[in-house]
């Protein structure tokens, strides 16, 4: 990805900060301009998330995307906040320990590199709560 | 509106055309639809390519101009040519618009072509290429690929219902089962539930076999007003429903992962327009991108009750001769998947089907039939609704 594209949205990717519409109570995560809800009527503010969340739904990926082939394979997941909204991303553990339901928590990660010597992106990645981070 | 009907159809060969270039394959369908509807070059009025990722398989866009000059469409006729974007949904929505156009008055004589070439380039750029569907800056960054996403729709359909990896393999067997039998199939070969379950993990639970391949392919049809098609042709398929639904680009803000709300809605409105039920269809080609597309598929369709898709796979009642024929051409899984044309060529199988010209893979008596196509993990879907009778 560019890196203005990238930029844009790194307080967001860093510190998983979303939003939030006032006025149906509604929480976005990726971060959203306008509430699908009320659309122009809401009141859109930001929002930092707890980041306590749980696995709605994994894989396994054994053929990886362009850019994360040494990675392989590597727990991809839809993972569920507290708050109400569901993001994408990786979850660093035992392909075989993951399951669905399973309590999560948010930790920082490199996420990829712009070629061999561009920019590193960082970013939330999730670990299972009960678990020692330090460890992955 | 008027009614619009289908009077001319071509696929090209499915499958890795290393000799020939994305124009040739647009060309020999255009042609051959042209030539299959007996029209002459001087009567078409507009064209509508639908083609997903020309810049990135093929370094080409303006992809409307090309063909139209290469088809002879171009130079002292100048036919209006558009070009369609919509991910895989690109070749139903090229469709669609045509109907459009023909359906609205403006225009009489109307090709609706798709078309794609992916082998020009290695398979992991073709795979970031696809990976474009999706929300590039929301899950493509986290590492997900398109089977990684379907992988999860899997994953969530077996947890819910019970779905088995075996009945998701039974998707491929049928549909390659069916392919064997279709001329332009990029895959010919029978495979058994076994091969399937052995071949490589892609992204777990989906083993290779599960996924459609990279594909070059084309397809065209040839639209006219209903009032004039029989002076044409024989035998037009009348058009009763074209319908398009949106949903979220990504994945994780679904209402529910394994159901596509934008095939459900296309559906519903495809039914209404047409004043058809479920019951009313005899075969429909689905978007089998990955095996637990089409058991999603047939769910949201209302072919099978949620979560039963699998077990109604299983069951042989979306055979050939069963219940419900599903993917008669073989689907995206063994006919091939070349993502812009993928929509038209559905439209191609049913015409032959209710023309009565599907040979082997011929579904006695085909009355209806139905097409269903997706962009995405299911952030567009189209649908349409054809027909032997006005
Ligand atoms: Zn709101």
């Amino acid at each position: 990805m560019s890196v203005p594209r990238f930029w844009r949205k790194q307080i967001a990717r860093y510190n998983l900060v979303g939003t939030h519409c006032k006025k149906c109570d509604d929480y976005f995560y990726p971060p959203r301009n306008m509430c699908p809800a009320c659309r122009r009527e809401g009141e859109i503010e930001d929002y930092k998330f707890s980041g306590k969340g749980e696995v709605v739904t994994f894989t396994v990926i054994h053929t990886a995307a362009e850019g994360f082939e040494n990675q392989t394979p590597y727990v991809l997941g839809i993972i569920k906040l507290e708050e109400g909204p569901s993001l994408t991303s990786q979850i660093i553990c035992d392909a075989k320990d993951v399951k669905i339901g399973m309590k999560v928590k948010p930790v920082f990660r490199k996420l990829g590199q712009a070629g061999e010597r561009g920019m590193i992106y960082y970013g939330t990645k999730f670990v299972p709560e009960l678990e020692v981070a330090d460890k992955c | 509106m008027r009614d619009v009907a289908i009077i001319g159809v071509k696929n090209t060969k499915f499958g890795e055309l290393w000799d020939r270039s994305f124009r040739d394959v647009v060309v020999e369908a255009g042609v051959g639809a042209v030539s299959d509807a007996g029209v002459v070059g001087e009567k078409i009025d507009a064209m509508f390519v639908g083609n997903m990722s020309g810049g990135q398989f093929v370094e080409q866009e303006h992809i409307g101009a090309l063909i139209a000059d290469y088809s002879g469409l171009a130079k002292d006729i100048h036919v209006p040519s558009t070009r369609v974007e919509a991910a895989c949904a690109s070749g139903g929505l090229a469709l669609r618009q045509g109907i459009y156009s023909v359906a609205s008055g403006m225009d009489d004589i109307v090709i609706a072509a798709g078309a794609e070439k992916m082998t020009d380039v290695p398979s992991p750029k073709a795979s970031s290429a696809l990976a474009a569907a999706a929300d590039r800056e929301w899950e493509g960054i986290m590492g997900a690929t398109f089977p990684g996403l379907y992988a999860m729709i899997a994953r969530m359909h077996m947890h819910k219902y019970g779905t088995t990896s075996e009945q998701l393999a039974q998707v491929a067997v049928k549909n390659h089962q069916n392919g064997q039998h279709n001329p332009i199939a990029q895959y010919k070969s029978p495979i058994t539930v076994e091969s399937v379950l052995k071949s490589i993990m892609v992204a777990d639970p989906l083993h290779i076999f599960d996924c459609s391949p990279i594909t070059d392919g084309a397809s065209a049809v040839v639209l006219a007003p209903a009032d004039v098609a029989h002076e044409y042709t024989d035998t037009p398929i009348y058009v009763k429903a074209t319908a398009q639904a949106s949903d979220t680009i990504a994945l994780h803000d679904r209402r529910d992962i394994t159901t596509l709300d934008a095939s459900v809605a296309a559906g519903k409105r495809a039914y209404e327009m047409a004043k058809m039920q479920p019951k009313d269809i005899n075969l429909v080609e689905v978007h089998d991108c990955f095996t637990i597309a089409e058991i999603c598929a047939i769910e949201d369709l209302g072919f099978a009750k949620k979560g039963e898709g699998g077990i109604v796979t299983q069951n042989g009642e979306t055979a050939i001769g069963g219940r419900i024929p599903v993917n008669t051409s073989g689907g995206l899984k063994s006919c091939g998947h070349p993502v812009g044309a993928t929509g038209v060529k559905q439209a191609v199988e049913i015409v032959e089907q209710l023309r009565g010209e599907a040979g082997k893979r011929q579904v006695d008596g085909a009355e209806v039939g139905m097409t269903h196509n997706v962009g995405g993990s299911g952030a567009t879907a189209v649908v349409h609704i054809f027909s032997r009778n006005r």
